[in-house]
């Protein structure tokens, strides 16, 4: 009887590991990306201090195209939404459908990316690169790194769009999709906050 | 596209559609505001402030599927512990820096 309920006990824990290991993962990336938030959080404090030191270089009001930074704006925000048909899929088991929205999110966050690149090629031909004033500075240290995580989320959709060819969904694949989301979704609030607090404020 | 073979709390089509409307919405206001320029500067600010917040709330709701059940509340936990690390850090730099630049009378 004793070793019977040992047996049951070490089998229904196996089981009970077996669901929990995914999503441990999952919220061993969300304290992940709860540090990344306090960067981020470090950069806008740094950007908030430098943005009047512009050193009689320009200001934001001056560089600033917000039709551009909509545009922008609006590709990673419905990027957001088609990951997240992407989830709604892979519950589904739909790995077909997984990849085509992952395929999806990917164009939309090379529109996106395709804007920044632009804008910084733009402001450095100018002469507005980040040597030339602390607002500067501030601006791309800022900008450029959320530019960066976004260019990694774009790695890693690629290296699932892989992964889902040659292993399908499983238990490896699915909290590796999840994490995905989350970091992307991550992303869209950081950007939230730059088009809010850098680009719009420092247009008025 | 069902949501009906999906359990609560992962979402569903109409949360995805409702969340990407809002966050359209919320996005055009301030742009639009900004952009027309037919209001006064604490007007702006306001505007701008408010639908950032609801626009980040949005997307921990919606997509990110934020709530005080999953991992028994440890996900809200850790964000909201990271928020007040950021209230400090934020909050604090612009405070200190503010009083230094007053000090200082630099410009």
């Amino acid at each position: 009887m004793a070793t019977e309920t040992l047996h049951h006990d070490a089998h229904a824990d196996e089981h009970e590991h077996h669901h929990d290991a995914g999503a441990t993962k999952v919220f061993g990336f969300w304290v992940y990306l709860m540090s990344d938030l306090v960067i981020f959080g470090s950069l806008f404090a740094t950007y908030a201090v430098l943005m009047r030191g512009t050193a009689g270089g320009p200001t934001g009001a001056d560089i600033f195209e917000l039709p551009l930074i909509l545009f922008g704006t609006f590709a990673l925000l419905i990027s957001s939404f088609t990951f997240g048909m992407g989830v709604l899929a892979m519950n589904a088991n739909r790995v077909g459908q997984v990849k085509m929205w992952l395929v999806v999110t990917f164009l939309l966050g090379l529109c996106f990316l395709g804007m920044e690149v632009y804008e910084f090629h733009h402001l450095i031909h100018e002469g507005y690169g980040p040597d030339r004033s602390g607002f500067l500075s501030a601006f791309f240290t800022l900008v450029g790194t959320h530019g960066l995580h976004v260019t990694f989320g774009m790695i890693w959709i690629l290296v699932m769009l892989v992964q889902l060819s040659t292993k399908g969904l499983n238990d490896k694949t699915r909290p590796r999709i999840l994490c995905l989301s989350l970091f992307w979704h991550f992303l869209d609030i950081v950007w939230i906050c730059v088009f809010s607090f850098v680009y719009l404020m420092g247009v008025l | 596209m069902s949501s009906s073979s999906q359990p609560s709390g992962h979402g569903s089509v109409k949360s995805y559609v409702t969340g990407l409307i809002l966050s359209l919405v919320l996005t055009v206001i301030p742009f639009g505001a900004v952009m027309l320029g037919s209001f006064s500067l604490p007007v702006n600010v306001g505007i701008i402030v408010v639908t950032a917040i609801l626009q980040i709330l949005v997307q921990l709701v919606m997509f990110m599927h934020l709530d005080f059940k999953t991992e028994e509340g440890w996900n809200m936990l850790s964000f909201v512990f990271t928020v007040a690390i950021l209230a400090l850090v934020v909050g604090g730099s612009l405070w200190i820096m503010q009083h230094l630049h007053l000090n200082m009378m630099i410009g």
